[in-house]
């Protein structure tokens, strides 16, 4: 096993989906010498089982697939001949005490050692499983997570389902409604938990709406039956502290349970290395260049913190991959981006580094839904940046863009009343 | 009546007044989303993707797209159609897979040609 530690980068990307993609082609543009690591057979992450439109609105105008849309980056990267490893898995990674980072992959062509001066972490995003809502019964065959189910349709061509039931109305699961019934599957219905959709409004529209398949707010599954094979489910409407209201309960027979509950960002190599995570987005803290609390370690896309669009994830990975080339140690100078915990879920990046003076965007979501709201970023008190909002929700993100000098004192997002 | 514009992430929630070509659209936060009322109102239609089969092992799936908008009353004759085909060659981002398909081309939408078969 040849373990010599010989090739050395200015950044080590992990992960190839949009995000690393993204930061790949940034730094590289930038000069910086780049080695992209991914575990998959592929690059383009997930996109490459999104095969439905709507991607790249905001960055290309266009209605793209969301293959279409990985082909614009991929086409990039590989005109840039950017180096990159797949079928790789990182093993380990220091900090040296010289500055830098010391990987060990494990790839197909066996254990490779690798150094490099920065890290940009964009491992994407996991899907919450059935374990991880607590439903009761057997262990059957047939419950699958939404991103499973669409691999085994879109990449693999295989139908994991003649009818079914669909847990959660996260944007995924809407899709996979809609994609299972062209398919030619029976989706028996969509069950939420929430008095609301979890997904976009145009996604209830055309994935439901379109093939009538009904939506049960204030539900959700209680129960799965079989041995070996999923053979049913039971259903049951919630009261308002979600739990379960007596009498309510109803059978489906149906051989699959598609789970679509969420998302968490992955974070597993930066708690590895120290980096401190935020627990409201389950991602690194940042500041406005997106890097971590460990110098020369960034974080972007879906692992910062979870994204609507792929647009977003892109253009932070795009800003990581530029921020990690040019990235130089100093000293650090942050301040903490304040925020009431009551008004909003969060607020991405929780640090402004004064040494880079600038525009600074906020990506943040509101806490609860609310109508005719102004949301405004002050700096050292005053109203750098405000919008009125017609509507607010915990499910869509929004941001706001603002300069800031490196004098700053304090900058703060607030919710005010229109 | 309602609706809900599904042109971009927005979704603006249309209120509509009226019917055929005299119709009044509030609600939307731009001009896409009238378009969308009256054709939705008077002739629906949706981008079709989904994937057709090909000979290759290491690509079973091709994704693929209407390059235009067909009628939502054809979407599922469009997927009996679909399960017909099958890919032969391996194909670039853009390319036909068919020519005549509802009023229409069906196109691949990812590249056959990068996947990374030697490990």
């Amino acid at each position: 096993m040849d373990n010599k530690l010989i090739n050395e980068y200015d950044l080590v990307v992990l992960g190839g989906g949009p995000a690393g993609l993204a930061a790949a082609v940034a730094a590289k543009e930038n000069g910086a010498r780049v080695m992209l690591i991914e575990r998959e057979e592929n690059l383009g992450g997930i996109l490459k089982q999104c095969i439905h439109d709507g991607f790249g609105l905001v960055l290309f105008k266009e209605r793209l697939t969301g293959t279409q849309y990985a082909e614009r980056f991929l086409k990039k990267f590989y005109d840039l001949g950017i180096e990159h490893m797949t079928n790789a898995f990182l093993n380990s990674v220091q900090r040296l005490p010289e500055g830098g980072f010391e990987f060990v992959i494990q790839s197909a062509k066996g254990m490779v050692g690798l150094k490099s001066k920065t890290l940009v972490l964009a491992c994407g995003c996991r899907e919450r499983s059935a374990r991880q809502v607590f439903i009761h019964g057997e262990r059957p065959a047939g419950v699958f997570t939404a991103g499973t189910a669409q691999y085994l349709v879109n990449i693999m061509g295989q139908m994991p389902t003649k009818k079914c039931v669909i847990l959660g109305s996260g944007d995924i699961g809407l899709i996979m409604a809609r994609r299972l019934s062209l398919e030619g599957a029976q989706v028996e219905g969509v069950y939420e938990i929430q008095k609301s959709p979890a997904g976009l409004a145009r996604n209830v529209s055309q994935c439901l709406d379109d093939f009538d398949i009904p939506l049960h707010l204030n539900s959700t599954v209680s129960k799965v039956f079989g041995q070996k094979r999923l053979e049913g489910v039971e259903v049951c409407k919630v009261d308002e502290n979600y739990k379960p209201i007596k009498g309510s309960e109803r059978f489906i027979e149906c051989d699959a349970l598609i789970v679509s509950v969420g998302l968490l960002p992955e974070n597993e190599v930066a708690q590895s290395l120290g980096v401190e995570i935020d627990p409201a987005t389950k991602g690194p803290y940042v500041d406005q260049e997106l890097m971590t609390d460990i110098p020369g370690v960034f974080a972007c896309g879906n692992a910062l913190h979870v994204n609507d669009l792929v647009d977003y994830v892109s253009q932070s990975g795009h800003l990581a991959g530029q921020a990690a080339a040019r990235y130089a140690s100093g000293d650090e100078n942050r301040i903490k981006v304040e925020y009431n915990s009551e008004d909003f879920l969060y607020v991405v990046p929780q640090y402004f580094d004064k040494n880079k003076e600038g525009e600074i965007t906020l990506y943040w979501r509101s806490k609860a839904d609310h109508r005719g709201k102004k949301v405004a970023i002050e700096v050292d008190g005053r109203a750098e940046k405000s919008k009125k909002y017609m509507r607010l929700l915990p499910s869509e993100m929004q941001s706001l863009t603002c300069t800031v000098k490196a004098d700053v004192g304090q900058i703060s997002l607030k919710m005010l009343d229109g | 009546m309602e609706m809900v514009c599904i042109v971009c992430p927005n979704g603006c929630l249309l209120d509509i007044e009226g019917s055929g070509d005299d119709i009044k659209v509030k609600g939307a936060l731009c001009p896409k989303g009238i378009e969308f009322a009256k054709t939705e109102l008077q002739d629906p239609r949706r981008a079709l993707t989904t994937t057709v089969a090909t000979v290759f092992g290491d690509m079973p799936r091709l994704p693929v797209r209407t390059a235009d908008e067909i009628p939502k009353a054809d979407l599922l004759d469009a997927m009996k159609k679909i399960k017909t085909l099958t890919v032969k060659e391996r194909l670039h981002e853009g390319d036909s897979v068919c020519e005549d398909f509802f009023g229409t081309r069906l196109i691949a939408t990812a590249d056959m040609t990068r996947q990374n078969i030697n490990l």
